[in-house]
């Protein structure tokens, strides 16, 4: 028997490969194009589930995290034509500091007047965005990919960056869920005046869970730039990511990590088979069907309907 | 002072215009069963939030086995071992009554001392408060008194040295409040300083070694029981002239 974080490991690493045969099998660009997407959600969806489902606190400024990444890769490749891995990192940061100011907000803000706020916080974003003309401004700004990708097109290396990036959040997100700070979030979020009465620093784990989940929305934004080749704020700032990181993790189940991991995958997957098939037009409509469904019937998710199923 | 376990000197809380509580002072020893009356609205649930340090002192200062604690964060108390109950139950609902119990443990108990088997731990404290039974229950599935003994239970899991009880009782048959009771003086023979807040006058007259009454955010009287009974003072303040 191996010992649980090795074997996480091991699954880990057996993902990336599996990405990098998949990146290597040389497809269809399609199926690159619309996997990027696909796992770029299960990276945005796993961040918001860490402040959204496992504190509580639910984040609907989703879209100013992931510009931000965005905007901070764009404005090193302008300054610096700074590597796809620096540009990656600064956008984690650069996002993670502006997760620990909305933490502070927590300290007067809950429940749906944290939400208001951090709607209203990506509004101010995209209006600062489209008033600096360095990056772009309201017009946008063309981003010219690095020539020589490893993988033949520079799209399929992106693929395989992201399904990287995806098993890091995922990783992350397992961590935290079964450590102590996951159980503390977990007490916070059912009665946070209880859980700091009962000992649990609710402030400083609060912070730890704005600031990380920041960085992995960061994260997935920073490579955004490489991936469109023309970035301007309406597609960076996109109501999508907001709608689509609440509504992935709800669908899937909040409580554990699979949850936003699953519901990333199907509903991803539906809204790009629906893109080709139907119309771009029926993306969010999908979700809003779905959502409803969900919220009325299962609202603990499909993890939910699945242990009901079992326990019976 | 020796034996003093708590020490509130001169305490002030206002809200807006209103002030909560007026330069309140008492002292707790260490071992006592401490009670604490006064009628609705007379700062009793104030007093507490801010020793517990869910709301901050306007004035005065609060000193727990010499140290002052006036501004210290709330989960920093409970880690020193001063652990309150709430009135009306506040149970992790995501979680078994097991799973309740663990997080004062991990939190509170495990930090200050070194960590113990927390598994055993909770079993013991479910087993002296009778609810073993109804470890891998959640909340929502007890009835009122497990719920409270709940609350006391994960209280209890703070390894508190001061268990500040917030009405405790309030809304139990006659039967269930003995129970609780019993509960209290036991916890009290191991050594828990316990301070109590009720409203049930035959409970806590019962419990207490010593009395304080609060009325209108002032303290009015203080003395043992007997002599709370007989006092001019709070016969007005519950009763008026």
């Amino acid at each position: 028997m191996m010992a649980r974080p090795a074997r996480a490991l091991l699954v880990g690493l057996a993902v990336v490969g599996a990405g990098i045969v998949v990146a290597a099998l040389r497809v269809n660009q399609y199926v690159y194009f619309a996997g990027y997407v696909v796992l770029q959600y299960v990276v945005i969806a796993t961040a918001w589930n860490i402040l959204g489902g496992y504190a509580g606190y639910v984040n609907f400024g989703t879209p100013a995290f992931f510009a931000l990444g965005a905007y901070t890769a764009v404005f090193l490749i302008q300054s610096t034509r700074a590597p796809l891995p620096v540009l990656i990192l600064a956008g984690g940061l650069v996002s993670a500091l502006l997760g620990l100011g909305i933490g502070y907000l927590t300290l007067r803000l809950r429940g749906v007047f944290f939400s208001i706020a951090t709607l209203a916080l990506s509004i101010v974003l995209q209006t600062m965005i489209i008033n600096w003309e360095y990056v772009g401004g309201s017009r946008g700004l063309s981003v010219i990919r690095p020539s020589g990708p490893p993988f033949g097109s520079y799209v399929t290396f992106l693929f395989t960056v992201m399904v990287l990036l995806s098993v890091v959040a995922v990783t992350v997100a397992r961590f935290i869920e079964r450590s102590w700070i996951g159980r503390g979030l977990a007490a916070l979020r059912d009665n946070e005046e209880a859980a700091e009465c009962m000992g649990v620093p609710t402030l400083r784990l609060k912070l730890f869970a704005t600031t990380v989940s920041g960085f992995l929305l960061g994260v997935a934004g920073a490579p955004f730039p490489y991936y469109v080749t023309f970035v301007e704020p309406n597609s960076a700032f996109n109501l999508d990511y907001a709608v689509n990181a609440l509504a992935m993790p709800m669908i899937g189940g909040t409580t554990s990590w699979v949850g936003p991991v699953i519901g990333a995958v199907l509903l991803g997957t539906a809204q790009q088979l629906a893109t080709v098939t139907i119309s771009s037009e029926m993306n969010l409509f999908i979700v809003g069907v779905v959502l409803v469904a969900f919220v009325v019937l299962a609202p603990e998710g499909i993890l939910g309907l699945v242990r009901r199923l079992r326990g019976r | 002072m020796a034996g003093t376990l708590l020490e509130v000197d001169g305490l002030t809380k206002r809200f807006g215009g209103f002030t909560a509580l007026h330069r309140v002072s008492l002292s707790v020893r260490a071992g006592e069963r401490f009670g604490l009356i006064g009628p609705n609205g007379s700062g009793k649930t104030t007093l507490i939030n801010c020793v517990s340090g869910a709301l901050a002192a306007d004035g005065g200062r609060i000193l727990f086995e010499g140290r002052d604690i006036t501004t210290l964060a709330a989960h920093r108390r409970t880690r020193l071992g001063i652990v309150r109950s709430f009135q009306i139950p506040k149970p992790f609902t995501s979680m078994t009554v097991r799973e309740n119990l663990g997080i004062p443990l991990e939190y509170a108990a495990h930090a200050r001392s070194q960590a113990g088997d927390a598994d055993a731990e909770a079993a013991e404290i479910l087993r002296t408060i009778g609810l073993e039974a109804k470890a891998h229950l959640r909340p929502a599935e007890l009835t009122q008194i497990e719920m409270r003994k709940l609350e006391l239970a994960r209280a209890m899991a703070a390894r508190p040295t001061l268990l500040i009880s917030d009405e405790a009782m309030a809304g139990l048959s006659s039967v269930e409040v003995d129970d609780i009771l019993a509960l209290l003086f036991r916890l009290n023979e191991q050594g828990i300083t316990i301070v109590m807040i009720e409203h049930i006058m035959r409970a806590v007259m019962r419990f207490s070694e010593r009395v304080v009454v609060l009325d209108a955010g002032e303290r009015i009287a203080e003395g043992t029981p007997a002599e709370i009974v007989r006092n001019p003072a709070v016969e007005k303040a519950y009763l008026g002239e």
